[in-house]
Parts: C-alpha cells; structure tokens; sequence
C-alpha cells in the first residue's frame, strides 16, 4: 500500500513526486511511457513565463509567478540549464499599444518584478532583429528559458533518489475507491494507494472522471514548431512574444538554454490526444506569422519540427487542489501553458496540500540536491584531461554535433531513473539533438545502450514500444 | 528482323545514352558509346545482361562484425538473388583480408565472391 | 604532444590523398586526424562497386579504393591518430583534439589541412509534416547499419531523394531482403548519376517519381505509413495527387551539406552556395595555412576528383610550408552565372598559380544541348558542348597560366552555360 500515487511523470507529476519526498511517505509515480518527460513536457516552448500573462487571480498567475520566483534557485539545486534572458512582447504601429499598458498592470497586480514599457529606440538597441513595424514593448527581465528535459528529468531523478518509486511504461486503466484507499488497475500490477495526485496531462479529465462526478474536459491544443540550428541561436537574445492579432495568438521566437533558435508554437484544437504530429499548414505558417516580430529569421537552418499538446480544460484555468467527492483524489489538471513555469509552484502547493491532508511528516533524510550529468565542456583543458584519465569514455565523442562523450552517455544510462532508449539517452545528454538529429551518433548510441544496459539490439528503440530501431540481420527479415 | 534497344550505359559515371541494332535477335552494332566498354556492355546488357553484386557476411572475431564482399567478375543478372541466398549464411574468422575468397565459384557461375575490405582480429 | 607541420583533419579520401601528397612533395611531419577507429571514411561503407575508374582505371568497391590509399600512408609511414575528434582550430592554427589515450591535446601546425567531409541533410531540413517515429534513417545512417552492423532498419521501404546514396541505398535495401516500394524526388530530374538510375532503381523494378515529395508520414512509434504527392513548379504539392504507402521505413536521401563547424570556428569564410570555404587557386581559404578539399570543400558526385583535388591541396600545403606564402600580384575573380551555381575555386592568381588549375562547379538544373563557356572579360576563351548538363553531377574547365598571363589586364573570369 502506497501513501501516495502520482499519475503521470511529465514535469508536473515530477515535481509533485519530488515534492513529496521532502516527507516522510511511501509513494510512487506511475507512467505510461518509457521514461520520464515522454508527453508534452517534451514538446513545448521551454519558456519559464514572468507571470503576466494569466488574469490576476487565477491559479495560472498565481503558480506561474511563484514558479518563476522558485526556478532560478531550483535550477541550482538540482542543475539543470536555466538563463533569465528576459523577454519581451510587442506590438507594432497597427496595434493598439494599450494593451501592453493592460499587460503590464496585470503583471504588476500578479506580482510580476520590474516589468516595463520600452520604446522603439531601447528596443532596437537591446533586440536589432526586431522587425521593423515593432514600436513599443513590455519587457519582463524575470522572464527566463529553461531546459525542460533536464529539469523533468532533475525533478524525477531527485524524487527517486528520496525513496519514490516509478513505474515507466505502465498505463492507468481503472480507479475505484475501496474503503480507506484507492485501487488503480494498470496494464501491470494493481497498485494501491491512499491517496492519488492526477498529473496526466491530456489525459487528466479520463483519470479524475473515473473517480469524480464534477466531469473535466480537456482538449488537446496542438502547437508546431521549428528548432533552428545554433547558427541562428542568437538572433535574438530575449524571448519575443507576439500581443494576439486577428490572426491568432502570434507565436513566440526565442534562444534556448542550448544555444538553437526555436520558433512556435502555433494553436490548433484537435480531437485527437495522441496528435503530436506536424502538418504542411502548421508548419508553413511559422515563417509568415513570426516575421510580425522578427525579421529575416534564417528559416533555411531549420533542423527539425515538433509538436505538443496543450491540456487545455475548458475552465481555462489550471484545477488544482482536491476533488469534492472524492476525498484524497488530488487533481493538477488542465495545466496548459504556464505549465512548465509553474511546475516547481504545483509541485510544492499540492505535496503540501496532501502531507497536509495524510499528516505525513517531514523526511528529516531528504537530500534537496541532485547533480546533472557533467558538461565536459564547461571544464578546463587541465580538468578534463584529468577527467579522461579516470574515465577514459570522457575522452571518446559520440555526438559530433553536440560534442557529448561517451562518457556523458554512459552517466544517462547508468543513473537513476537511466536512458533505456535513443530519446531517452537525447533528452539527458543531448546526443542526437544536433544539426544531423542523430544521423550520426544513433548507431553508435544504439551499441553503447547495446552493450550498457545490456539489451539486445533488436530491443533498442528510439522512445519505447513498438519504436525499434532495427528488425533483423541483413538477408534474414 | 531488325530492333533498336535503347540503353544507358552503366560502366563509368559518363552514363552514356546507347543504341544497340539486334538483329534475329543477334547485336550488332552499337552506338553513342564513347569508348570500347561501352560497346561491350550494349552487345552483352541485349543478350545476357551481367553485374558484379556486393553485399556483406558476418566475421567472427573481428574488429568489425561484417566483411563486405562482392563476386569477382561480373555474373549473369539472373543470378544475383540465388548468389546472396548461396552466402546468407557464411561466416568468416577474422582476420580477412582483400580479395580472400568467402565463397568459390558462386552458383556455379565459375565466379568466387571475394573480400573487399581488411578485417583484423578484435583486439 | 609532438608539434606537425601538417595537420589533416578527417582520414577519409580527401585527407589520405592530400596526406600522400604533401608526403611526396616533401613534408616529412605529418598527422592526419580521424574521428572514426579506422581510416578511409565514409568509402567504409560504400560497398558497392563503381569507384577509381578514373584513378585506377578498374571498378572498385569504396572499402577498395579506400584501402589503395591507405596503404599509400603506411608505406609511407605517415602518423595518424583514430577515434580522435578535432575539437577546434584556431585561426593561428593551432588544433585542439581530444580522445581516450591523449586526452585533450593541442597541435601547433604550420599549415592545415581541412579534409572533414560532408554530413547529410535531415528530415528537419525539409520541414516534411508528420509524426516522428522510427524508422526515419538517413539513407547513410541505414546504409551504415546495414553494411557495417549488419542491421537491417526495416522491411517496406520508402525512400525520398534520388541523390546517388538514396538510389544506392534502394538496391541495397532491395538486395538485402527489403521491399522499396518508390523512391520519391521532388525535382523533376534526378539529382544521381544515370547509370545509378538504371543499376539501382530499373533493375529492380522500383519506380521513380520525379516531381514529387513526401506530405505525411503516419506511425506514431514506427513509420506505418507515407504519402507522397505531386508538386507544381514552385515545389508546392498539388491536393488529388496523394498517394499513400504503407511501409515501416522511410530513407531520406535529401542532400549533403559541408561539414564546416570547425572551419567556421577557424575564421575560414564559407560560401553561402556550396556552403564550404571559399579558395584560391591552391585551395587556400582567406586563413593563411589553412587548405580544404574533397566534400569539405564543395560536395563532389565522384570520390576519383575528391583524391585529384586534396593531391592539389596536399602539393600546395606542402608549397606553403616549405616557400611561404608569395603576396598576390593580383587577384581574378571567377564569376559563376548563366546556370553556374558556384566555382571552386572562387578566384585565381595568375601569376602564382600552378601551369594548369582546374575549375569545379555544378549547375543549377538540367541543360540540354548546351555549351560550357570561359569568358575572360568580354571574350570568349573556350567552349565546350555537352548534351546534358545535370545538377547531379560536376562539371569541370581547366585554366592555363599562360592564357591568364598574356591578359594583363584581365579582371574576371566569367564561366556559363548557354545555348550550343
């Protein structure tokens, strides 16, 4: 009997797991995917919002200006990439520039720091990439971009270094209430628990409709991308919004933490939550729409294309808290955009919300800390070579685009919670995520898992299941 | 009876467009070829077509797991699956070298399918 | 680390060829820098025949050629390091490497050589929609697993690109038990060598669809399917025209680009069109010291004028350490147009360059009946006809040094395409 299952290991259900081993508990993460950050934690603008965005008042304003207050110092904590490069939204001479004025007082009612209107001469200065229709801004220096790979996967690691358990790969079919506790029935084992956190992402209103009667509804908003490659990662040095037009709500340009220049998202309501495929539309008006900001975007460095679904509830507020007829069933649900912003937020509130409702005490052995997986790069020539001559895999790369070593890919494997798969090994080192998208390093990444964890190379996939890699030998399939 | 085949010649990189003049289904001339290969090629590809085929076999042993291979001369196109079912199953011991030979007179076609590349031992 | 006078980043055709010519033109320090644990490059897994005609006079597989050349470098007893990654240069030269045994380790080398090749274009590149599961493979990264791993990627094939390695990879896929299904080119010609189109792709009985590109892949953990669809004149695909394939795999043969990070990090300009550096007539980029050749330089169609061009670049490294370099008396530009897309090398020195230079270059799209064209300034100097002109494949025109010579007033070269 688990005191607590959480549903889903996105980073929210990541960050409510780590959470949650600040006390005294027996809890565990079920995930129907391979690895931790298989959903739309993935596959989004990797943004850490100021927190203006939301109508003051909402749990959105509320998580996402403390969840940018906690990144900064969480990124510390458990290392993972972060940079508080600022941003900015803009509105050009046809637009009506008072609702930067809107923004800013809402920022400054949700508790926003700093924020301030900026004009046309400051801003060409600070952004000359500007396009040039652009006249007037709300600049937010609080606004920062993060790495939403690592700073899931930080969150899931740390929680399981601090006793909780994860069951990858394992699918939430049924949910009853027996007596005391809960019952979820997976594709797996049954697991019990006396309390239950739904951090299923689109499919939260399934999850807290099985045991509830208040009835959610979510809808998977998809929204494409383009990654460019590092060449183009400083056109711009802030992260530019776009105010909504008639033409929609505008897509954002942005460095990230890496160095690539990523471009997005666009929005579309689909009916279809396994819907992470891009199409020609999509796509095709990233160029146009994003030009309303930026100008001469080098469009010809794309290195890939994306896409993420949106929880979004038709409330369009986060819900998070406890559900009213079913007593320890905890929903953090419809947590669409600033969802990664707020993550560390919810983490924090519903863990104490529930230590609180089972009167769990503090885990007075909790270790706040985790370290990443080391960047040779940030080393000196000295350092490093008295690295390789420890661990001479330090000294071997594997991917040529990113410059990750063996030794890197070695570390993702073999710690906790390690890469079982191509993407799994991508998103913790980078291998793979490169201007050839892994062209290069995939059969060799494929050897090492291969050879480390170890597996048979007809076991290896790119993301678990059915992905293989290869079929068969040669003249035998 | 007289006939015109029109080819492209595959001996070297020139590609060049062939006409071949078969007769009672006999060639006898060949033209647009720029050089006596292409020749030989047009009056062959019309009657008996051949290629060299290339592939790969498993080593033991080795540095590398396969060895890549391909048949001596060129063989009659017919043949090219049943020569790759005939070395589907070979296994070489490292080490190997150009030119040994992985499988003599493949098919009964008087060709040997010979190593193409060097394979040492694993260290 | 023990200092070279020539450092040669990449030990495949290009820099053992330019290794064993900066050897025989009397440069006795030299180490050439491979990533992978063996030399030769990407002929390793090139191991269908049809390669050294021009050099060796015979058909060879690239496992062969490649080993014509590094048995050259051994005899000759020239150093090189494997599974060591170039890690930067300098624009003083000095080369930053790292692997297992050394460690990290810098190289002071009077001149380097840049002989890294070229990578292929992603799926990414070409923005095709879709899902991202596997069994998306670059036509060299499944040419890689099937020919080196002995892996086949997958059974029902797909392929999108008529580059040689796409066509390559169609025959070998076919050859190993898969099924290709089409291959499928957005251009309306084929960006491979005909006699590839013919070996490959008509033996087998695959189709090629010309004018035509992939709108869908469907398979949300494996390829189950692709839609391909026509495309008018601006590349755009005409609605009606789709034409679903059910398959596992998808090979993308879309291109190859320089591999030009380090050059880039070295201060060496690029060309925005073939996207390696821009050289002289000796193959010298704007870094002094620093040559290129081979795909690095400019993405070849055959491996043979790869080897001629990093021989040149190897001869002339070897000029520079040995002479230094000479100031240019002045300097003529060559102008590509008229279907040109780009020439290397860029510009010539007429009076520091070799007797004979030979000018590369590919054309923008297919010309039928047509003549290459050498103008000096305003006069035409030489005119050659050929029946195709493909972009597929590269086109060359020699410069002599005494033609140049006897124009003291030439300012620029203008090679073109035209009407026979």
């Amino acid at each position: 009997m688990y005191d607590v299952a959480v549903i889903g290991a996105g980073c929210t259900g990541s960050a409510i797991a780590r959470y949650l081993s600040r006390y005294q508990v027996k809890a565990c993460v079920i995930e129907r995917e391979e690895d931790v950050c298989d959903g739309t934690s993935k596959a989004n603008s990797a943004i850490v919002h100021a927190g203006f965005d939301a109508h003051t008042g909402t749990m959105k304003a509320k998580m996402n200006v403390r969840g940018s207050e906690m990144m900064e110092d969480l990124s510390r904590e458990l290392d993972f990439p972060y940079d508080r490069n600022g941003s900015l939204v803009v509105a050009t001479a046809d637009q009506d520039a008072s609702l930067l004025d809107e923004l800013k007082a809402q920022g400054e009612a949700n508790g926003v720091k700093d924020i301030r209107i900026l004009d046309e001469a400051e801003l060409k200065e600070m952004e000359p990439n500007l396009a040039d229709g652009v006249v007037k801004a709300l600049f937010a220096p609080t606004g920062a971009i993060v790495c939403p790979f690592n700073m899931t996967i930080a969150l899931a690691e740390n929680a399981a270094d601090n006793g909780v358990e994860f069951f990858l790969n394992t699918t939430v079919e049924k949910i009853s209430r027996e007596g005391d506790h809960y019952l979820i029935e997976t594709d797996g084992k049954p697991i019990k628990a006396k309390a239950v956190v739904n951090a299923a992402g689109v499919y939260a209103d399934a999850i807290n409709n099985m045991v509830s009667s208040h009835k959610y509804h979510i809808t998977a908003r998809r929204g494409q991308y383009n990654l460019l490659d590092k060449t183009a990662g400083s056109h711009v040095r802030h992260t530019i919004f776009q105010l909504p037009t008639k033409m929609g709500k505008g897509v954002l340009v942005t460095p990230t933490v890496h160095g690539n220049l990523l471009v997005g998202p666009t929005a579309e309501d689909i009916d279809n939550k396994e819907g992470v495929n891009t199409t020609a539309d999509g796509l095709g008006s990233l160029p146009k729409t994003s030009a309303l900001s930026v100008k001469n975007i080098p469009f010809r460095e794309v290195i890939t294309a994306f896409a993420g679904l949106r929880a979004h509830e038709d409330g369009g507020d986060f819900v998070i808290g406890e559900a009213e007829d079913a007593p320890n069933f905890f929903n953090a649900l419809g947590i669409e955009s600033p969802g990664l912003s707020s993550a560390p937020a919810i983490g924090e509130y519903l863990a104490d919300m529930v230590a609180e409702k089972l009167g769990l005490l503090k885990n007075p052995n909790f270790n706040g800390t985790r370290k990443g997986i080391l960047d040779p790069s940030k080393l000196s020539i000295e350092e490093r070579n008295e690295l390789i001559r420890k661990e001479p895999a330090y000294g071997q790369i594997i991917c040529r685009c990113e410059m990750i070593t063996e030794g890197q890919i070695l570390d993702a494997i073999h710690r906790t919670l390690g890469a079982r798969s191509l993407d799994g090994v991508k998103r913790r080192t980078r291998a793979g995520m490169g201007r050839c998208q892994a062209g290069f390093c995939s059969p060799r990444t494929m050897e090492i898992l291969e050879r480390e964890v170890p597996m048979s190379a007809f076991d290896v996939t790119k993301t678990g299941g059915q992905s293989k890699i290869v079929i068969g030998y040669n003249k035998r399939v | 009876m007289t006939e015109e085949r029109h080819l492209t010649c595959i001996n070297c990189p020139m590609g060049c467009p062939l006409t071949v003049t078969i007769e009672d289904g006999k060639a006898v001339s060949v033209t647009g070829n720029t050089c006596k290969r292409g020749e030989n090629y047009g009056m062959k590809e019309v009657t008996n077509p051949t290629r060299i085929v290339t592939s790969s076999v498993r080593v033991k042993g080795g540095e590398l797991r396969m060895v890549s291979c391909k048949t001596k001369e060129d063989i009659p196109k017919g043949k090219i699956f049943d020569i790759l079912k005939a070395i589907e199953d070979i296994e070489l011991q490292a080490p190997v070298k150009i030119g040994d030979v992985v499988l003599a007179n493949v098919c009964d076609t008087g060709v040997d399918v010979i190593a193409t590349k060097n394979v040492g031992v694993k260290a | 680390m023990k200092n070279y006078d020539l450092v040669i980043v990449g030990g495949g055709p290009a820099g053992l060829a330019a290794a064993v010519a900066a050897r025989d033109n009397g440069i006795q320090d030299i180490l050439i820098i491979e990533r992978d644990d063996r030399l030769g490059g990407i002929l390793n897994q090139c191991i269908h025949n049809g390669f050294g005609l021009h050099t060796f006079k015979e058909e060879l597989t690239g496992p062969e050629y490649a080993q014509r050349f590094i048995d050259q470098v051994i005899e000759r007893k020239i150093d090189y390091k494997l599974n060591t990654m170039v890690m930067d240069i300098n624009p003083d030269k000095q080369v930053t490497a790292m692997n297992r045994e050394d460690g990290m380790f810098v190289i002071d080398a009077k001149a380097v050589i840049l002989a890294m090749g070229c990578r292929e274009r992603p799926r990414g590149a070409l923005n095709i929609p879709g899902y991202r599961p596997a069994g998306i493979y670059s036509a060299g990264t499944a040419q890689r697993l099937v020919n080196i791993e002995g892996y086949m990627p997958g059974k029902k094939v797909v392929i999108l690109g008529s580059g040689d390695i796409g066509l390559i990879m169609a025959r070998r896929m076919t050859l190993e038990g898969a099924e290709v299904k089409v291959v499928a080119e957005i251009m309306p010609y084929s960006g491979g060598l005909k006699r590839n189109i013919v070996q490959c792709l008509d033996d087998y009985g695959i189709p090629l669809k010309l004018s035509h590109t992939v709108v869908d892949i469907e398979g949300k953990e494996r390829v189950e399917a692709v839609t391909i669809a026509e495309v008018d004149d601006h590349m755009k695909p005409i609605p009606g025209t789709e034409e679903r394939y059910e398959c596992d795999t998808l090979l993308l043969s879309v291109g190859l680009l320089p591999e030009n990070e380090l050059s880039r990090q070295s201060g060496v300009e690029l060309s925005p069109v073939h996207r390696g550096p821009i050289v002289n007539d000796s193959l010298e980029t704007n870094v002094e010291g620093i040559f290129a050749c081979g795909n690095v330089l400019h993405v070849h169609d055959l491996v043979d004028f790869v080897s001629q061009e990093a021989a040149q670049a190897g001869k002339n490294a070897a000029n520079f350490i040995l002479h230094g370099e000479k100031k240019a008396e002045r300097i003529v530009k060559i102008n590509p147009t008229g279907g040109v897309r780009y020439t290397v090398p860029a510009f010539i020195r007429p009076e520091e360059m070799d007797e004979t230079v030979t000018v590369r270059f590919r054309v923008g799209a297919v010309y039928k009946n047509s003549a290459v064209a050498t103008y000096f300034d305003d006069e035409c100097v030489a005119r050659r006809k050929k029946q195709v002109f493909a972009p597929g494949e590269m086109e060359q025109v020699i410069l002599k040094k005494s033609d140049l010579l006897a124009q003291k007033d030439l300012k620029e070269i203008t090679i073109r395409i035209e009407e026979a």
